[in-house]
């Protein structure tokens, strides 16, 4: 683990600690369940996200994703009594990775700036999500309680939720640190012009990138649909925002090169525990976002602190070097 | 090194044909909306019309203004929609406490200079990166208006302001906020291409250390950016509040994406250096008759989205297509 990820860690902690000696209720089970199943949803956004950061690329259209994979699967439920849990969580992957592909697809095939790729999409898939929804709901009734189980239900007091997320992030995590695919991912995001130098496939790798945050949203759409048991229009909307603020506050540098899916994790961790430790304190509900907002912004100038100070060691080191 | 000048003169040349040619293919665009409008409703190329599209787009289009010279310089403000929040927000809260309305505008307006102010030191002098900065703003500025006004909604201004959102200017049907839009963007479109402040801003967008070495304040030059960025948000913010005679601390949540839409089908480069007022101006026009023709069509809100956002992919898609195809064929070629 990296000094970032346990500064943020440590940071969680802290306000764990400081809200449970304030109000003893916020160390209950069920309250941290709530934490954790909070946070999950925005965890699991951040770690497609990472993916994609990290190659200097942005994807902003994962909260579209999440709203139109969470209504496909409701409306499939809806209409088809028997079908099984597992095939609605293969959908919503599915629609997930197929709007990730055109994202990519368009991005390196065209050339065109992702940011402006993923902002068409935002608009285009919320537009679809419209057209589907046509002023409906998907209320809890439509919905198998097999389904809903997964947002509510634990194991060992774990909400599973928490499980899925957390072996996607470890399973990411590791494949981030050895596989030569995912360091290639590095290599672009730091420097596209020693990467292509070196035979990297980078618009294949980029492609994959937003492939994979894409699938990740559009399970992440299953999971809102498992943990809210309903669905209108307006599921997932602004997410994007918040995801990527997870991101950059768990160390994910915006210009890519560098960056952790655990330290995007830990970032939502971070800004949900915030949240429900200002809900426990009995302060006003009103302050999350300043909060929040403040709380990026010193992530943000921490890290630019932190890479100006190492630059400086390494330049000292350099010029004691050559004195020798 | 001869290669090298080739390819600058022929970006030069393939940039300017660039951009003639985006803007007269908004044109063209806009007269196919206003053909299409008028087939799908009688008579729909009215002056109600008119002021109702001017009085929809007012707040979005006179905060892509500044936004414009932003991205041209090549740094982006994602907090755009929250001060317009927030000084709504300042503005309701000071005149709910008996403040007189012209002192809390000013008041609104003086927050909107503040918090530009904290964008563009944050941006320029310590060096971050915007799109990061400005996230942490708009959930930062949203978050104060939120602690001032929620969970309240101030009404109660004076009627003689609130009609703006309500009649056009008398003896016209031009809405108040389209005349200011228009106004800004004459002033904006001067200092953007006829000022050397807006040659500046050209360079610094294509060539930041060149900018620098050329003797362009740059830094200074992006501070003020952000300060007018704020102040003009928070003027649409006071619009908004006025025009809809009521405020509450979500005024605006969200539109940042479609302030930012709306530059970039005008042309702008998201990476800065390219792009015009006119360009800007034409976008709003399209996207504000598309949207009232769609509205006089009951096409619901979410789904005219996938109409913006496809021609913002359009917009970005085309004129890179001829590179691309190129590209791919030589790919094919190779590998035969």
């Amino acid at each position: 683990m990296r000094a970032r990820e346990l500064g943020i860690g440590v940071a969680i902690v802290v306000v764990f600690g400081l809200t449970t000696l304030n109000n003893h209720a916020f160390a209950q089970i069920a309250s941290i369940q709530q934490l954790l199943s909070g946070a999950a949803l925005i965890a699991l956004l951040g770690v497609g996200e990472t993916l994609v950061l990290v190659t200097n690329n942005v994807d902003l259209s994962v909260g579209s994703i999440v709203g139109l994979s969470a209504y496909i699967v409701g409306d499939l439920f809806k209409h088809n009594q028997g079908m099984p849990v597992v095939a609605g969580f293969i959908v919503a992957i599915v629609v997930g990775a197929v709007i990730g592909a055109i994202n990519g697809l368009v991005t390196t095939v065209a050339r065109v700036p992702s940011l402006v790729v993923t902002l068409a999409m935002l608009y285009i898939v919320r537009g679809l999500d419209g057209l589907l929804v046509n002023g409906t709901t998907i209320d809890p009734g439509s919905i198998p309680k097999a389904f809903t189980a997964v947002g509510y239900q634990t194991l060992f007091g774990i909400p599973w939720l928490a499980i899925i997320v957390a072996v996607v992030v470890a399973g990411a995590g590791y494949a981030m640190r050895s596989f030569r695919a995912s360091r290639d991912l590095y290599a672009i995001g730091s420097n596209p012009d020693a990467a292509a130098l070196a035979g990297i496939p980078a618009e294949r790798r980029v492609f994959t990138a937003f492939l994979i945050s894409g699938a990740l949203a559009g399970l992440g759409g299953a999971l809102f649909l498992a943990l809210h048991a309903q669905i209108d229009v307006s599921g997932g909307t602004g997410y994007e925002l918040t995801v990527i603020a997870a991101c950059v506050v768990g160390g994910v540098a915006i210009f890519g090169g560098s960056g952790t899916v655990l330290g995007a994790a830990l970032g939502a961790v971070l800004l949900n525990t915030i949240n429900q430790a200002l809900v426990a304190s009995r302060v006003s509900s009103f302050w999350n976002e300043a909060i929040a907002g403040a709380l990026l912004l010193t992530a943000i100038a921490f890290d630019r602190w932190l890479s100006l100070r190492v630059a400086r060691s390494l330049q000292s080191a350099k010029g004691a070097h050559r004195a020798l | 090194m001869t290669t090298g000048h080739n390819d600058a003169a022929k970006g030069g040349r393939a940039l300017w044909r660039g951009l003639v040619r985006w803007e007269s293919a908004l044109v063209i665009v806009l007269i196919g909306v206003m053909i299409f409008g008028s087939i799908q409703t009688p008579n729909f190329l009215n002056p109600t019309n008119f002021f109702y599209t001017g009085l929809n787009m007012g707040e979005v289009a006179i905060m892509a203004l500044p936004l414009t010279l932003i991205i041209m310089t090549g740094e982006i403000d994602l907090s755009v929609a929250s001060m317009l929040g927030l000084s709504g927000a300042v503005m309701g809260e000071l005149f709910s406490n008996g403040w007189p309305i012209w002192l809390a505008i000013a008041a609104a307006l003086v927050v909107g200079a503040i918090g530009g102010a904290i964008n563009g030191v944050l941006v320029a002098k310590v060096g971050l990166p915007s799109i990061a900065v400005t996230i942490g703003t708009l959930t930062l500025y949203r978050g104060l208006a939120l602690i001032l006004l929620a969970p309240r909604t101030i009404t109660g201004f004076p009627a003689s302001l609130t009609q703006i959102g309500v009649v056009p200017i008398p003896g016209t049907e031009v809405a108040y906020s389209t005349a200011v839009f228009l106004a800004l963007a004459v002033v904006t479109g001067i200092i953007l291409h006829a000022t050397p402040l807006g040659r500046g801003l050209v360079v610094i967008g294509l060539q930041p250390e060149a900018a620098k070495f050329a003797g362009i304040r740059v830094n200074r030059i992006k501070i003020w950016l952000y300060v007018v960025s704020g102040i003009v948000c928070a003027f649409a913010g006071i619009l908004l509040t006025l025009k809809n005679a009521s405020v509450s601390y979500d005024a605006g949540t969200g539109l940042e994406l479609n302030v930012v839409a709306l530059v970039l089908f005008g042309g702008v480069s998201i990476f800065g250096g390219r792009g015009t007022i006119v360009g800007v101006v034409l976008s709003v026009a399209i996207l504000g008759t598309l949207q009232q023709a769609l509205t006089q069509m009951n096409v619901q809100p979410e789904v005219q989205n996938i109409v913006s956002g496809g021609l913002l992919l359009i917009s970005v898609v085309i004129p890179n297509s001829g590179e691309a195809i190129r590209r791919i064929r030589d790919r094919a070629r190779r590998r035969v």
